[in-house]
This record gives structure tokens, sequence and C-alpha cells, in this order.
């Protein structure tokens, strides 16, 4: 093996060092940097919605809304949430729940008891009485909170999961 | 392959010549005293990074900056790594730096050719105790708090101006959101620059006159 010179072996050896400090401050800064993308926690919870023996007619669409917060760093940020829910028959089971949130770019629709359709003031989308798209650019149908129930005092709530 | 793209690019950039003039200039026999200026060097530029890395979650606004330090301290992965640096560093760089002239001082490295150096050199030391004292505020917390208030009340008692002096650091008579802001901005924007300005006439001085040698017995 060829002699090592002295002036070598140092290249080497500040190559060496250098990399290695450059990997441990390297992966620590993209770990700090990317950090609250990787915070994966779903949050789920029942949430009350109103009492179901207030929504009595059938195939009307009756409004309800919540607000969830969220801690965001140091922040706590208030979201409201919304949707309709429509008796489609005299049993109490038999509902259809509806996210007001648009399908297209997160516009919230609303009735329009008149034409019966779910209109978006973004981007003039309309849905129908069951949230199948109509008109406009949203991509599916309105989408639906298809988990909920009935608590012993006949509130009515749906499954809500973030994320 | 490899060659002829260095080739290529040393026609037209000349970088042997900047890392001949840089990197390999003479320098005299050996002593740990003279690696102080780099290390200062080395501390700013590790202050401006772990500084830009805390700007990405800390807020200069009363309501939010002392929640914006716990966050990163105990909410993102790393954030102590970088906040401990960045507060460390700075009470280190003040150390080196004043280390460093002292030892200028001592090798009386400060006599012609080099005076603009040296006088240079004291901007730095201005500003590298700015540093301290804007970045010391922004956590906002009660230490901090008061610290300005003591700090920015005792430039107040220059004569004739300091009133004046002392509206002008805190943005108005008392600490206030305009306070931390100013401090903010200063701490990141306007002393880093003269930071950076000055130490770049300063290593040019140095790179031009050559370090100077340590004194014998007959100097
Ligand atoms: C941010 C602060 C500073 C940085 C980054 C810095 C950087 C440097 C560097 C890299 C050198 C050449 C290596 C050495 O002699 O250590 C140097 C030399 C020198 N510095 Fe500084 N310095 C700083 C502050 C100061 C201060 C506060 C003074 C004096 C008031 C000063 C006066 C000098 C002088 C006169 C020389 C020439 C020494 C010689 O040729 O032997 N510097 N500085
Ligand atoms: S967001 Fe509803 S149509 Fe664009």
């Amino acid at each position: 093996m060829a002699e090592l010179s002295r002036r070598d072996f140092m290249k080497a050896a500040v190559y060496f060092i250098g990399g290695l400090v450059g990997v441990s401050v390297g992966l620590p800064s993209i770990a700090y940097l990317i950090d609250p993308a990787l915070d994966g926690a779903t949050k789920e919870a029942w949430i009350p919605i109103g009492k179901l023996a207030d929504m009595t007619e059938i195939n009307r669409p009756y409004p309800f809304s919540f607000t969830r917060v969220q801690v965001n760093g140091w922040e706590r940020t208030a979201t409201s949430h919304g949707g309709f829910v429509i008796r489609k028959s005299e049993d109490p089971n038999d509902l259809l729940i509806i996210n007001s949130r648009c399908t297209h770019l997160a516009c919230t629709v609303n009735w329009v008891e008149d034409e019966r359709v779910f209109a978006c003031p973004c981007h003039d989308a309309s849905f129908d009485a069951q949230g199948a798209v109509l008109d406009g650019p949203p991509p599916r149908p309105l989408d639906r909170y298809a988990e909920f129930r009935v608590s012993e005092a006949g509130v009515l709530e749906i499954f809500y999961k973030e994320g | 392959m490899w060659k002829k793209i260095f080739a290529w690019l040393e026609e037209r950039l000349g970088l042997n010549d900047l890392q001949k003039s840089l990197l390999e200039r003479p320098e005299p026999k050996g002593n740990w005293w003279n690696t102080l200026g780099s290390a200062s060097l080395f501390l700013f530029i590790l202050q401006g990074f772990t500084g830009i890395f805390l700007t990405v979650y800390y807020t200069p606004s009363p309501d939010h900056a002392y929640d914006s330090v716990q966050y990163i301290m105990s909410g993102v992965a790393f954030g102590w790594l970088v906040r401990g640096i960045h507060h460390w560093g700075a009470t280190l760089m003040v150390i080196v730096v004043f280390i460093h002239m002292l030892r200028v001082f001592a090798t009386a490295s400060f006599k012609y050719p080099r005076e603009l150096t040296w006088i240079i050199g004291v901007g730095l030391l201005v500003a590298t105790l700015g540093m301290g004292f804007t970045g010391y505020l922004l956590p906002w917390n009660q230490r901090a708090y008061w610290a300005t208030t003591v700090g920015t009340q005792i430039a107040g008692t220059v004569p004739l101006i300091g009133e004046f002096i002392l509206k002008t650091l805190r943005g108005g008579p008392d600490l206030s959101a305009l306070t931390l802001q100013r401090f903010f901005a200063g701490h990141i924007w306007m002393l880093p620059l003269v930071l950076a300005g000055l130490i770049g006439a300063h290593l040019y001085l140095i790179i031009r006159h050559g370090e100077s040698h340590w004194p014998k017995k007959e100097d």
C-alpha cells in the first residue's frame, strides 16, 4: 500500500469529520422542518347535531353546524363544519346526512328550496337533494356522514373523523 | 469527463486563484490564538443557520412569542437542539470575539498597516453585542422583558438625547409590541447585514495584509 502522507491523512480526516458533522446536523435539521407534516394523529368524535324529534318533515334538509378546535403549534384554531340531515322516511334510521363542504374547493353549499338543489356560491355548482352533481366543476357527489346514532335522549350524533 | 467540466468552469470562474489567495495563503507559524477570528466567523455562520431555522416557528408578537418559543422547545423535533445551539452559540460568540480582540491587542496587531482592520473590528464587537442585546428580548419571558427594560433605561441616561434614544429603541415610551417587533427586525435583518458587511471588509483587509507575525523580543 502506498504510504499515506501526513497532508493526505489530514485531508481525509477533515472530509470524514466534516461529513459526520454534516450528517448529524443535516438530519435533525430536516426533521425540524418537516415535523408538523408528520403529526399523523387523527381525531375522532361523536358529535351531537340536534334532536331527531325536531326534524319531522320527510325530504326536507335540516341544516346543522358544529365547530372543532385544533391546536396548531402555539395557536388554537376553530374550524366550522356543517351539513344537512334529510329524513327519507318515517323510520328514524332512514337518514341521509350530507356534508355541506363542496367537493370542488371546499366552499359551503346552501340549500335552495325553490329549485330543491344545493348550490355552491363559489363556482356555481349545484347538487341534487341526494348530493349528486347536477352542474359545475365538482368531481364527485357531496360527502356524507355515513355513521350516525341516536342517543337515549333522542339526540342525533354523527361520527366525525379528522384528516 | 469531469476534468473537462472542471477545466471549462475554471477557465471562466478562476476559482483556483481564489482558493490560493483564500485558503492556501501563507500563515506565520501556527498559533492557536490566531484561529479565534476564524472561530468568530464560524460562530457567526452557525448563528445565521440556527437563527433562520428558529424563524420557521418563532413569532415576534407579544401574544405568541412566548408560546412559540415553548413550542419550539417541546413541540418540534430537535427544536431544543436548534434553540440550544443558537442560545449557547450567542454567548460563546461574544466571548470568542472578545478574546480575539484581546489577542490582537496583546500582539499589537492593530498597528500600521492594520489600523482599519482594528477599527472595523470595533464595529464588529459592537454589532455582536447588539445581536446579544436584541436577541435577549425575543423569548418575551420575564427575564427578557425586564433585562430590556433596564437596558433601554440605561441608554436613556445619556445627557440631552437620552429620552430620544430610549423612545427610539423602544418604539415609544414603554416596552410594547413595537419594541419586540423592532428588536426582531434589528436582530434578524439589520445587525446581521451590518455584521456580514463588516466581516467582508475585515477579511478583505486580512487577506490583503496577511497575518501579522508574532512579536519577537526586539519588537
Ligand atoms: C464578528 C467578529 C469578528 C470576526 C468574524 C473576525 C474575523 C477575523 C479573522 C478570520 C481574522 C484572521 C485570523 C485571526 O487573526 O484570528 C481576524 C484578524 C483580525 N481581527 Fe478580527 N474578527 C472579529 C472581530 C474583531 C474585533 C472585535 C477586533 C478588534 C477590535 C478585530 C480586529 C482584528 C485585527 C486587527 C486582525 C488582524 C490580526 C493580524 O493580522 O494579526 N476583529 N479577524
Ligand atoms: S368550491 Fe364549490 S364550486 Fe368551486
